[in-house]
């Protein structure tokens, strides 16, 4: 009979270990779907892990790796700074999509004129957007003690209309002849997240999500914040107890996650989407959340995560036209991962023994 | 605008249509928060089972099959949670976004084909001269069996919880599941049951939105319904009874808005599409203030250290 | 039918690291109220595991009724007339005492009879109880009641109780013998497990002493004296603490007019306590578990705000300050439950150390920590406090009870406090260590420190404190020199004079 026992301490090898135990056995499992699918699994995993680094078209596909990375770990980030203290924002998607309203909308403001400035207000009106719009589950939780997963997911929802509403209304381009959508941003210098270095996708999202990384890594280590949160997490008796004030981690852990989250809206849509329009989003916020668990709640986890992740997402594209695989068997992957994830980290807190069973 | 379009027979009888797929998933995800364990996987398993229903019952043209396999689908999702949760020990909150995450994935792999087929009508039970009655009639005996099977699991789900061992049982679980090991009940065991029922609920919930409610496929077509039964758990303050009035609040909220949207009011449509997850926001913010009914061990992992 | 209902013979059991029982043998006969005596850890609750079946012996036998028993799950255990009232109550808050009952029998008759059924035998052995109230609003005494009664109804040859004075004023405890020999009297046998020597002499007839998981010996306790008994159980004697004749201080702690709603719903509201707290004196705080004891430390630790002007220290109002504003002006605390309220169970010893010493012990510097200071901090408490552990690395859960205790205590002690509140300081943690706790207690208030100590321990409180009080249901008694107290006092101050009155009338 196999038995469970907690160990003292968690492993700190099974803790590293895991994740790539969880990659290997998504692999095998997603080979055996596509052999159901009728594709051949070797070409199919080769497609979406080999080839968009080192296949025929990588020099097309490489700088897409931090293109896509870069709002995955940016929102990851914040994510797991709120997850480590048990504060459960699952609503990113949303504040992603505000972040990108008032970052877009900011600039358009200005538009057509050119000033320096434009750009760093827009950042700023972006993360303010994200924070604005996590205050709204975190101020509910503080003051009425609402659950912060039911109301940050509506609020999803709720942005995806304001979303509709702006790109029809207030934001649509009005030389755009009817179509429902801004004007292009890729087309107004000031207001252009235009790549940093031609050819390699960098792009000031990507330098945002750099520094996240460090910053969040010094704040978790090193901070008194950072300690308070985790406490908080491991032990909310023992956190008051260590005089921490529960609603201001709430108000400071969904405050970071959404203006992070914001951020990366804003870098999006003025840089590789380049207009607001109802459908730019794609699910980063809610991937993100992959991304957080897979790097172990950690920021350099993330960083590795969020690159791995972002490479599904274009081996998916490179499948879907080479091998027309759907793209919901990329989205139906990275949840495969995140189970396996969830099921081999049992590893790490518990020992798992065999033992005879006894005659009764 | 033109309010007088609006029948209130027809507006009732839609609202026990709107809030059946929402009602089921509710039950459901009660009785599995009542044994301690809070399943955020809804979404995941109404999915499944709005597309496992789906394609049963378009490839064998019977819609009493697609419910079945819906039931089945559901229950089988949620399988997986049950088995990261209780035997690998897995954070809940953590396994049910996977089970939501995966779920969407799933179903719309699942669906590639059948975007834009109608399926076989679901067909109504035929209550011969009560059907005609003037009101009572379209309101309470136009409806297809589904309909009835939701209104009765609230009152067996009640019954059970209050009457029954098996609910004294379930009760004793989520609330110190530690006691319980001690009495000798066998905790897991009745979690996993619950959380497969809840698992059937939440996927016959689903299939009632791709079967009768709209009725075809699109993809991530629930739109957040698993999301607003979780809620509708903590508005009910964890008792079935309440959960029926709550349904009822949102399919009437659903009915309303579409209704008042085909009415041409002059509101804008994305404020009336939105109206039901802001109304769910005030709902919960509301009954936040009385956290008492909620079982004690919700959410806990048990683990029986010898 | 012989004279033996069960008979033990050889049983051990080990887990990873630890021999909980090795070798253990004895018999208890029918009617026999017979004790099992040992320390913490000296495997007394191993071993009835494995009489009610939780727990599975690695070698040995059991005979029942000169059959061959051997439980494979309590179910088995209850079916063959073993019930257990344990130590920490299986017991379900939000459920009725009759649902409660109904869950430990294996066909539980329908509700309106289950309740007659409850109602009679309560009366019938003493202990009152009303079937269709809630358990969380019950006290510690209603719900062992409901633990034993449970028992009852099933008709059982043997009755398991673990520890069940702990819980109890002087005045139940009495009412509990009563009940207990009743039983005896019966037919019904009782293994009473315990580490108090006076109730033992006072209630058993045949005493078995563990000693690190193995029988030392078994005797009759009437006929040894305590302290025989005392030396067999912990094998070498202790001294008890000792203290230097001090003049007690100015008053360093004033409570006056403090009174606190309960947070959740089963909580203690405190009303209306008031005392005054002066430098070099221990002041005790008796009273049974769950009647504000918790309450009154989140409230003097700064954990729970509380109305202005209800808690000064040094003249100065702190009411409204939080647990670091406190620490601060040398308000030290250290609350009961260890893992998770005074100890994170998953972070390392040295983050553990940070969470109450990062103030005084000037670990910040511009909002962040310097872990090697906090470091440095930590080994002083372990070598100071004598905590067996790898290192100070490890996390707090992989410490044992009695470790982490001294521990928690030591993080305190070594910050030097003005005022220290401790609720339970020696809970759970073996007799040397306790000891060691005690004189540190002694000791801190000797160097002129005020010590607030909250505890369950009779024992304990009349060995240290130069006063004492009780907590009945969020009332504070009149505080009496301890020196000059009688048990039947304590035991008034301990039930409330207005409760005490009810259970005689």
């Amino acid at each position: 009979m196999l038995i469970l026992e907690k160990r003292a301490e968690p492993s700190k090898g099974w803790t590293t270990l895991s994740p790539l135990l969880a990659v290997v056995l998504t692999m095998v499992a997603g080979g055996a779907l596509f052999a159901i699918l009728g594709e051949d699994p070797v070409v199919a995993i080769r497609t979406i892990f080999w080839d968009p680094l080192f296949g025929e078209f990588a020099f097309y596909y490489r700088p897409q790796l931090l293109i896509k990375a870069a709002p995955l770990i940016l929102i990851a980030v914040g994510l797991a700074i709120g997850f480590r203290a048990g504060i459960w924002n699952i609503g990113a998607e949303g504040q992603y999509i505000i972040g990108a309203l008032t970052g877009a909308g900011v600039g358009l403001a200005f538009y057509p004129m050119e000033s320096a400035l434009i750009f760093p207000l827009m950042v700023l009106a972006g993360a303010a957007g994200g924070w604005a719009w996590a205050m709204i589950p975190a101020v509910l939780k503080v003051r009425f003690g609402t659950n912060e997963i039911l109301v940050s997911l509506m609020l999803v929802y709720v942005a995806e209309q304001v979303l509709a509403k702006m790109a029809l209304g207030l934001l649509r381009n009005p030389e755009g002849s009817g179509f429902p959508g801004s004007r292009n941003l890729q087309q107004y210098p000031s207001a252009h997240n235009a790549e940093l270095i031609t050819g390699t996708g960098m792009h000031w999202g990507v330098v945002a999500a750099l520094i996240a990384v460090i910053f969040a890594y010094i704040m978790m280590t090193r901070h008194i914040l950072g300690y308070q949160i985790r406490l908080t997490g491991e032990a909310p008796r023992a956190a008051r107890f260590a005089g921490v004030n529960p609603a201001r981690i709430v108000l400071l852990c969904l405050g970071i996650s959404g203006a992070l989250a914001g951020l990366a809206g804003m870098f999006e849509v003025t840089g590789p989407s380049g207009q607001v329009s109802i459908d730019f989003n794609v699910g980063y916020g809610f991937t993100a959340i992959i991304v957080a668990f897979l790097g172990r709640l950690h920021p350099v986890g993330i960083l590795f995560a969020g690159l791995l992740m972002a490479l599904t997402y274009i081996g998916g594209e490179i499948a879907q036209l080479n091998l027309s695989l759907p793209a919901a068997a990329v989205q139906m992957f990275q949840g495969m991962l995140l189970f396996f994830l969830l099921a081999v980290d049992l590893f790490s807190n518990y020992r798992v023994r065999f033992r005879r069973l006894e005659a009764a | 605008m033109d309010l007088s379009s609006i029948n209130p027979a027809l507006l009732l009888a839609s609202l026990l249509v709107a809030s059946t797929p929402i009602l089921l998933a509710a039950l459901g995800e009660l009785v599995v928060e009542r044994s301690g364990v809070l399943n955020l996987g809804v979404e995941g398993m109404m999915i499944t089972g709005a597309i496992c229903g789906f394609v049963i019952a378009v490839n064998t043209e019977n819609p009493a099959l697609g419910f079945i396999a819906a039931t089945l689908g559901g229950a089988a999702l949620s399988l997986v949670f049950a088995a990261l949760t209780q035997l690998a020990l897995a954070n809940q909150v953590a396994s049910g976004l996977a089970l939501t995450l995966f779920g969407l994935g799933l179903s719309s792999l699942m669906g590639q084909g059948y975007v834009g087929i109608k399926p076989p009508p679901t067909p109504k039970i035929d209550f011969g001269p009560l059907s005609d009655l003037p009101f009572i009639g379209p309101v309470l005996f136009s409806h297809d069996l589904i309909v009835y099977v939701g209104l009765a699991l609230v009152s067996a789900i009640w019954a059970t919880l209050k009457y029954t061992r098996i609910g004294l049982i379930l009760r004793a679980v989520g609330e110190n599941h530690d006691a319980a090991h001690a009495l000798g009940y066998k905790v897991v065991r009745v979690r996993v049951a619950a959380i497969l029922f809840g698992g059937a609920c939440a996927g016959l919930g689903g299939a009632y939105i791709s079967l009768v409610r709209v009725p075809q496929w699109t993809d991530g077509m629930t739109a957040g319904t698993g999301w607003i039964a979780l809620a509708l758990v903590v508005f009910a303050s964890w008792k079935a009874g309440r959960v029926l009035i709550g349904a009822w609040l949102f399919g009437g909220i659903t009915v309303l808005q579409l209704n008042l949207q085909a009415a041409g009011v002059a509101i804008p449509v994305e404020y009336l599409n939105m109206s039901p997850y802001v109304i769910t926001i005030l709902v919960l913010v509301i009954m936040s203030a009385d956290k008492t009914r909620a079982p004690a061990s919700l959410g806990r992992i048990f683990h029986a250290s010898d | 039918m012989s004279e033996t209902l069960l008979s033990i013979s050889g049983l051990s059991k080990a887990y990873p690291g630890v021999i909980a029982n090795e070798d253990v043998s004895f018999d208890i006969r029918r009617g026999e109220v017979h004790a099992l005596l040992g320390e913490n850890g000296a495997g007394k609750s191993t071993l009835v595991k494995m009489i009610y079946g939780l727990v599975k012996p690695d070698a040995g036998t059991m005979r029942l009724n000169d059959k061959s028993f051997a439980p494979s799950e309590p179910r088995a255990a209850r079916a063959a007339g073993v019930a257990m009232v344990f130590q920490h109550f299986s017991l379900f808050e939000a459920l009725s005492v009759a649902e409660n009952i109904a869950l430990g029998m294996e066909t539980p008759p329908p509700m309106r009879a289950l309740a007659a059924r409850i109602r009679e035998v309560s009366q019938d052995y003493g202990l009152p109880l009303s079937p269709e109230r809630l358990v969380g609003d019950l006290s510690a005494g209603e719900r062992q009641r409901v633990e034993i009664i449970r028992c009852l109804l099933q008709d059982p040859r043997l009755l398991i109780m673990d520890e069940p004075t702990s819980v109890l004023t002087p005045q139940e405890v009495e009412i509990l013998f009563a009940t207990l020999r009743k039983l005896s009297a019966d037919g019904v046998s009782i293994l009473y497990i315990s580490h108090k020597l006076e109730e033992i002499r006072a209630l058993c007839h045949t005493a078995t002493i563990l000693r690190q998981g193995r029988k030392v010996a078994t005797c009759t306790p009437k006929d040894v004296s305590a302290r025989e008994m005392a030396e067999m159980m912990v094998g070498v004697s202790f001294n008890a603490a000792t203290r230097s004749s001090r003049p007690t201080g100015d008053a360093a702690l004033t409570v006056e007019g403090l009174s606190l709603k309960a947070s959740s719903q089963f909580g203690t509201s405190l009303k209306d306590i008031s005392f005054t707290l002066r430098q070099g004196e221990v002041l005790g705080i008796g009273g049974v578990a769950g009647n504000g004891q918790d309450e009154l430390l989140s409230a003097l630790s700064g954990e729970t705000a509380t109305d202005p002007g209800s808690i000064s220290l040094h003249g100065q109002d702190i009411s409204r300050l939080g647990p670091n504003g406190r620490r601060r002006l040398g308000l030290l605390s250290a609350p009961e439950e260890r893992l998770g309220h005074a100890a994170a169970p998953n972070m390392s010893l040295v983050e553990n150390a940070a969470l109450t010493g990062a103030e005084r012990q000037g670990l910040l510097s511009g909002g962040f920590l310097n872990w090697p200071a906090a470091r440095g901090f930590t080994k002083n408490v372990i070598s100071g406090f004598d905590v067996r552990t790898p290192g100070p690395q490890v996390a707090a859960r992989s410490l044992s009870g009695g470790n982490l205790q001294k521990f928690v205590i030591g993080r305190e002690m070594l910050q030097k406090p003005d005022v220290l509140v401790v609720n339970q300081p020696t809970w759970g943690v073996d007799a040397a260590a306790a000891a060691a706790i005690r004189q540190a207690i002694l000791d801190l208030a000797t160097n002129g420190a005020a010590v607030l100590c909250i505890s369950q321990d009779l024992d304990e409180l009349l060995e240290i404190s130069d006063r004492f009080g009780a907590l009945n249901e969020g009332r504070l008694s009149l505080i009496l020199q301890t020196s000059e107290l009688s048990v039947d006092e304590i035991g008034l101050m301990m039930g409330g004079a207005h409760e005490l009155d009810a259970a005689h009338g």
